[in-house]
């Protein structure tokens, strides 16, 4: 732990609100210039660790170095080295565009007279341009959302925190908000990121670690971890309702979803295993069979026995 | 943390300030209705009755010299009631997601209130304008040289400053935006009870005492020498020591409430 190339070291990290605890001893080390993802579901403590390290709150236990510095003893120069982008956006509404950016720029301490240059080359990059100059509050959620990142970026941080950047937004927003995250990361920056999307973190972080009820259930590539999950599944869809019930009750393991009459076999990953999964069908009531490797859907139920939450179906895993 | 950084950034949440009250002038606009309206109901509705009973006129006062009479406490209403809008401001700031990135940044953080103590005192000072515009247009005359009206925007100016640093910190300490539109209240009414609307002999002794100690009246008195080219007394000291003595509690207690690191 005590790489002098870590952006952030965190040691037997504690925090408690009365009896509840919401952080109960948590070990991250997050390399410069990767990308770290905290995966779990809401209330799992992502936020908390986020704003205790972006020194919004204080922690009650742990050694905390950020950019090379003590959080408890030197939050300025924390603050000086991360840029910050919540969940919940923030921007001054009643702004413009132009005006917000040009807000960071003087607070981030640029040279005044690089200040309307940095600020239109952001305007551009982030595709607002054409927006400069209407009120924040008139922007669609993934323009706000695009707005707050180039708000954090305008500073230049080596290190930046993204609390669940794209919950709420739409996929082509998330997948824009993707690909300014690898840029960043291609110039060197460190990246923080939580989320509760899978594929999210699968498709940005080089190293995940499963948060669940204040704790670090695993930790590792994603390759590491679909590793803990042996074989993936077999799914199977059906073209009617009696055949999907009528095999979902032939394998014990099983997960039907009734509005696709697609049934999902555990398997371990086997030619033996398939072959009495298939052996199993009736031919003319299969409309498709796909083999699948464990997924990170496989691995955070596992690991936490909840099924994770789908970006599309958020309210199927509360 | 530099002087020359710490500078900038209040420049800059100044300027942040200055475009919410341009964008948003309606609320301006209802703070200055407000003194205003008081104006003219005193003034049209009361005037000539209370002016007949001002002392030193031989009852022969009327509605012109009661117009001179309450113009200090007017202009003190129109600093209070700037000062109660600026609580409502800072509460409704205090609940937008921007100040949780102030607060991640290395900026000189009480910055974020000297932006609306400094907004609000601009806004005072147009809000003063207007009505001393109005007050003239009433028909208010005096003796008072340019040296005097100057003094009496000084005094009013840094009372707007004692009492913007109190009402930020309300704003700060409110739960709600609701509740900062209330604590503040009391400002608005306080110039009642004072040498503002009436001359506090007319009270009975209790209401006499409070009326002549509290830290309106020194500055009522002041302003009113002042604007009527009278020679102000030790009135001015104790107002200007009234004014320093808020504006260091204010200043102290909101940077207390904006700098502690909360507990969740």
């Amino acid at each position: 732990m005590s790489d002098r190339n870590n952006a952030i070291e965190v040691v037997g990290l504690r925090k408690a609100y009365g009896d509840h605890e919401v952080i109960a001893g948590v070990d991250l080390a997050v390399a410069e210039g990767t990308v770290y993802a905290l995966l779990g579901p809401n209330g799992a403590g992502k936020t908390t660790i986020v704003n205790i390290l972006a020194t919004l709150l204080t922690a009650d236990d742990g050694a905390l170095r950020v950019a090379g510095h003590d959080v408890r003893r030197e939050p300025e120069r924390v603050r000086a080295a991360i840029g910050v982008t919540g969940q919940f956006s923030a921007i001054d509404e009643k702004l413009t565009g132009r005006e917000n950016l040009r807000l960071m720029a003087d607070l981030a301490h640029l040279e005044r007279t690089a200040v309307p240059a940095a600020v239109a080359a952001m305007l551009e990059r982030f595709d607002l341009a054409a927006a400069a100059d209407r009120q924040a509050q008139t922007y669609s959620g993934g323009m706000k959302r695009r707005l707050d990142l180039a708000m954090t970026l305008i500073a230049r941080p080596r290190l930046i925190f993204l609390d669940e950047p794209t919950t709420g937004l739409d996929p082509r927003s998330r997948r824009e908000l993707w690909a300014i995250v690898r840029e960043q990361v291609a110039d060197g920056v460190t990246v923080l990121l939580t989320t509760q999307y899978l594929d999210e973190a699968d498709h940005l972080a080089d190293r995940i670690g499963v948060l669940d009820g204040g704790r670090l259930v695993a930790e590792g590539t994603a390759a590491e971890l679909k590793r803990r999950v042996p074989g993936g599944h077999v799914s199977i869809q059906f073209t009617d309702a009696a055949r999907l019930a009528a095999a979902a009750a032939a394998h014990a393991g099983a997960s039907a979803d009734a509005e696709a009459l697609t049934l999902q076999v555990p398997s371990d990953g086997s030619v033996a295993g398939l072959r009495r999964v298939l052996d199993a069908l009736d031919d003319d009531g299969v409309a498709a069979v796909t083999v699948a490797s464990a997924d990170l859907d496989d691995v955070f139920l596992a690991l936490t026995g909840r099924a994770a939450e789908a970006p599309a179906a958020e309210e199927a895993a509360a | 943390m530099s002087t020359a950084h710490a500078v900038r950034d209040a420049a800059t949440m100044l300027r942040r300030n200055l475009l919410h009250i341009r964008r948003y002038p309606s609320l301006s606009i209802m703070l200055v209705a407000q003194p205003i309206l008081f104006l003219l109901l005193f003034v049209y509705v009361f005037g000539g009755t209370l002016g007949a009973g001002l002392p030193g006129q031989g009852g022969l006062g009327g509605r012109d010299a009661y117009l001179v009479f309450i113009t200090p406490g007017i202009l003190i209403m129109t600093v209070a009631s700037v000062a109660l809008g600026t609580a409502i401001a800072t509460a409704t700031d205090m609940t937008t997601g921007i100040i949780a990135r102030f607060r991640t940044m290395n900026i000189a953080r009480v910055s974020v209130l000297t932006g609306h103590v400094l907004g609000a005192v601009i806004k005072t000072a147009c809000s003063l304008a207007v009505v001393t515009a109005v007050v003239l247009l009433l028909g208010f005359r005096s003796d008072a040289g340019p040296l005097g009206w100057l003094g009496a925007a000084a005094l009013l100016l840094l009372l707007a400053f004692a009492l913007t640093w109190l009402t930020v910190g309300m704003g700060l300490a409110a739960d709600s935006v609701e509740t900062a539109s209330n604590t503040p209240m009391f400002l608005v009414i306080l110039p009642f009870v004072s040498s503002g609307f009436v001359p506090t002999d007319a009270m009975p002794w209790g209401v006499r005492q409070f009326a002549d100690h509290q830290p309106f009246t020194p500055v009522i008195d002041s302003v009113r020498a002042l604007v009527t080219g009278a020679p102000t007394g030790s009135e001015l000291w104790l107002a200007i020591g009234w004014c320093l003595l808020i504006a260091l509690l204010g200043w102290l207690w909101s940077r207390r409430l904006f700098l502690r690191v909360p507990a969740k």
